[in-house]
């Protein structure tokens, strides 16, 4: 059957069960629910400091073809996911679900847990490096569920994605089992993403290296949920929170297409006392920020927010007034973890609060301005940020869909052709995030407005700016790098790609 | 005609190839190549690169590039530099 | 006309990317560089991909000169001349150069337009001034050839020849921007400032600039596209000075209804100096897309 992206989908698909279609981006299921949560609690004393993870999963009741969980709050950095792991497989478990929100090149000890039957199952909401690969050439038993960043914490509250056990890397934690991400050797920030893994698994389970006298303030998330506590002597590397991707391009096209991108925000009229923005990492889009503030201090404009990922760069916007407050969902680097400790209206939100589009207001619905990447987008303005173009898995939504889906203005940033890949396809290797969503490309030769958008498109023009139709940009394109070969059709599923309400939106095939 | 000498050209950063060159001992033109692009372009690369050869007059080559997404006007510039190259006493 | 070429960008020769990319930072002219921005051992490299290049891509509204190495002084000046000049660009970039050389270009470049059927004369010659003889002999290379469309003031190469220091303020190269904005001005062509260097340091460069427009120059050279933008900032016209061009033309007009050879302004007479002034400020006000009736003040 086609969903509303025209993708074929099957109905029914092995191992992940099945196919509830994408309808569009803003169709009504039935009334969302938040599931009921049994509290299962160990009924011994209010002692709940173990002595090691083994312990802890014998307490938990951890068994064969369980789902377990992990933030991704120390990313590359990441310790926490690889040592559970290698304790699970070392006292022979098997058949383990991995629901982790994203997962990282540090991660790769993961792929001999997959050949060994460890771990058959994975869920996630980004996923790159050697665990990718892996998956694409069809590694894993059952196939990858790429959530969104809002997808994700829905499942999780719907029930459409249990948690039996989660382990909460916790940089600061007390015997009790508050925990807080701001303090400790690996300090992240914020964990928004363990939030609804706090509130909804069977058993949580706290694993921290900095274990501090009771109480452990501030407290993020609280010893209400808690069943353990496991002192280890390190969550990891916090130099590995710092993404490659915080820094500002200096490459003259990506700042180039910054510029013009700066130019169709100046011009679409949203550029006004309380505006609120988000970029996605990445240096174009960074820039796109530098770009703004410059724009926002000669117009002496005083924004209402700036939210997602936090790196030092808008740590500082925030310290110069220009934004009233930061939504942090996440810190990108060790400046906004330092600023999270100090400033109140460094806020942290957790990822339903984020971008779950099924409660009752997540902040992507308060964005003004949304600035996102893309691998590959399509003359229907669907956007690729799942696979490159030979259908490797290098990425996935993460905030993507929800953000574009949110915001007043989502604008796609992207270089026109990249190592003689033109970007604009006349079909995307996989579709991440919906056209309908995306209101306009921003290219180095030009600027791509949805037709949705009239009303935008004459904006710009009036602006002075350099519109075209999205298949102008794609002659233009094609005529510097000749067009590409397209890829056979992929037979076998090796993931599947949920939209943020949880319908499919795209699969993706074994390489 | 023949090159005399092997030969290199371009680089391997991005939009670049590098192209090396050697005589044969087998007859025409013998290409190893590699590309970030190879399912995408490697067809249309090979038949730039041989294109290239072919028309500066050269009958045997043993020719390896390796390809980081260049254009045709990047990748035959590079091939035409390495036989010229290989050609000078 | 004056104000052509505001910037003028230069880009290494040797670099497939900048090549494929050069067109799209609105700078009025790219200088695609075979000489310093390209190393001994890739010069034949570099010349034919960028004569490749060029004879691929459209660079729109951007205007393509390439400097060659030295004609005279180096194994590689005529080579390059050969190869690139028949690719079609707009102009050659002559470093360090002197009437001979020019001589040399023209006839070279006659010789290249016929075989190529171009009309004669359509590629121009931009001189790079840059030593001591070269600023001394202006007014006898800027009319050694009717291809000259303008001059570039290479201030790193002459100071290192004059022995004196470059700095950030520039002092040291008053004198000389002084002379090629007159010697320039004087044969009716563009007076090019020589680049400044710090590509961080936005605010040096709009005073640098600045600086170089009080003389008399004509348009600023760039070696980062980041530069461009403030570049043209500093050339455009002023809305001051654009409402009182405006204000000069309309009386003007209104001098000329009722029948008045002359006429004041706010109490100071108008003569025909300011109002071929008013009309350059207007042109270059249109160039930059101002409309009539906007008031950008």
């Amino acid at each position: 059957m086609l969903n509303a992206v025209r993708r074929e989908l099957p109905e029914y698909i092995e191992g992940y069960g099945q196919v509830k279609t994408f309808q569009g981006a803003n169709v009504e299921q039935d009334k969302p629910v938040r599931r009921q949560v049994v509290i299962d609690k160990d009924s011994v004393d209010g002692n709940k400091v173990l002595s090691s993870l083994q312990e802890a999963m014998a307490r938990c009741g951890l068994t064969d073809g369980m789902t377990i969980s992990f933030h991704h709050h120390l990313r590359n950095g990441d310790h926490v996911l690889n040592m559970v792991l290698e304790e699970a497989a070392r006292l022979g478990f098997k058949n383990l679900k991995i629901a982790a929100s994203s997962i990282f090149p540090v991660h790769a000890p993961l792929v001999r847990h997959m050949e060994n039957g460890v771990v058959t199952g994975l869920c996630t909401n980004y996923i790159s490096g050697p665990v990718a690969e892996a998956v694409t050439h069809g590694l894993l038993h059952t196939p990858l569920v790429m959530h969104t960043h809002g997808g994700r914490a829905r499942a999780i509250e719907a029930g459409d994605l249990s948690v039996d056990v989660a382990f909460l890397a916790a940089p600061s934690c007390d015997a009790c089992g508050n925990i807080n991400g701001v303090n400790g050797p690996a300090a992240c920030g914020f964990l928004g993403y363990a939030i609804a893994d706090a509130h909804y698994a069977r058993r949580v389970v706290a694993i921290t290296d900095n274990l501090v006298e009771y109480p452990n303030c501030p407290v993020e998330i609280s010893q209400e949920y808690v069943d353990y506590v496991v002192p280890v002597a390190s969550l990891g590397d916090v130099q590995g929170i710092i993404s490659g991707t915080t820094m500002i391009t200096r490459d003259p096209v990506g700042l180039r297409i910054a510029q013009f991108a700066a130019e169709v925000i100046a011009a679409s009229g949203l550029l006004k006392e309380n505006f609120s923005f988000q970029t996605g990492a990445g240096g174009i889009s960074l820039a796109v920020a530098a770009y703004v503030r410059e724009m926002m201090k000669k117009q002496k404009i005083t924004g209402s927010f700036a939210s997602g990922g936090i790196t030092g760069y808008l740590v500082e916007m925030l310290e110069e007034g220009l934004f009233r407050a930061v939504f942090d969902v996440q810190c990108f680097d060790l400046l906004a973890v330092e600023s999270q400790r100090r400033n109140r209206r460094h806020q942290g939100i957790s990822a339903s609060f984020y971008a779950n589009p099924h409660n009752k207001g997540a902040v992507v619905n308060n964005l003004d301005v949304m600035i996102l990447g893309a691998t590959e987008i399509d003359k229907d303005f669907n956007v690729n940020v799942t696979t490159d173009s030979n259908g490797v898995l290098i990425g996935g939504s993460g905030g993507h869909s929800d953000t574009a889906a949110g915001a007043k203005l989502s604008i796609v940033v992207t270089k026109l052709t990249k190592v003689r890949l033109p970007i604009i396809r006349d079909a995307v290797t996989t579709i991440t995030t919906p056209g309908e969503t995306v209101d306009a490309v921003v290219t180095e030769r030009g600027i791509a407005v949805n037709p949705r958008r009239g009303d935008l498109r004459q904006r710009l023009e009036q602006a002075g700016l350099l519109v075209m139709t999205i298949d102008e940009l794609q002659e233009i394109a094609q005529a510097m790098t000749g067009k590409p070969d397209s890829l056979p059709p992929g037979r076998d599923i090796v993931a599947v790609v949920e939209y943020r309400d949880g319908t499919v939106i795209d699969v993706v095939y074994k390489v | 005609m023949d090159i005399k000498h092997p030969a290199k050209a371009g680089s391997l950063e991005s939009n670049d190839i590098y192209v090396m060159v050697e005589p044969s001992s087998e007859e025409g033109i013998v290409l190893e190549l590699d590309s970030i692009v190879m399912r995408q372009f490697g067809r249309h690369i090979e038949a730039a690169i041989k294109e290239t050869v072919t028309k500066l007059g050269i009958d045997n080559i043993r020719i390896v590039a390796k390809d980081r997404g260049a254009l045709d006007f990047t990748i035959k510039a590079r091939v035409e530099t390495a036989v010229k190259r290989a050609l000078e006493e | 006309m004056e104000g052509c070429r505001r910037s003028m960008l230069f880009m290494p020769g040797n670099n497939p990317g900048m090549l494929q990319s050069a067109g799209v930072f609105s700078a009025d002219s790219i200088i695609f560089d075979l000489e310093d921005g390209v190393s001994l051992q890739e010069k034949d490299s570099a010349r034919l991909l960028l004569r490749n290049a060029l004879q691929t891509f459209d660079y729109g509204g951007t205007e393509v000169v390439v400097r060659v190495n030295n004609l005279t002084g180096s194994p590689y000046g005529l080579a390059d001349v050969e190869v690139i000049a028949p690719a079609g660009v707009a102009a050659i970039m002559l470093p360090k150069a002197t009437e001979k050389e020019i001589i040399l270009l023209d006839k070279m470049l006659a010789e290249i337009e016929t075989k190529t059927e171009r009309t004669t004369g359509s590629t121009k010659i931009f001189p790079l001034i840059e030593t001591a003889y070269g600023l001394m002999h202006l007014k006898r290379i800027i009319s050694s050839s009717i291809r000259i469309a303008g001059v570039l003031l290479g201030a790193e190469d002459l100071t290192a020849d004059l022995g004196i220091k470059r700095t950030r303020d520039g002092e040291e190269i008053f004198m000389a921007r002084c002379q090629v904005a007159i010697a320039c001005r004087a044969a009716g062509i563009d007076a090019i400032d020589t680049p400044f260097a710090d590509v961080q340091d936005q605010e040096g460069l709009i005073k640098d600039t600045q600086k170089a427009k009080a003389l008399g120059l004509t348009g600023k050279a760039a070696i980062n596209p980041r530069q461009i933008g403030l570049i043209h900032e500093v050339f455009a016209p002023s809305p001051e000075e654009v409402l009182y061009a405006r204000e000069v033309i309309t009386a003007m007009q209104e001098a000329e209804k009722e029948g008045k050879g002359v006429f004041s302004l706010h109490n100071k007479m108008i003569d025909a100096p300011i109002i071929s002034r008013a009309q350059a400020v207007l042109a270059k006000a249109r160039q930059y897309g101002w409309k009539e009736g906007e008031n950008h003040a």
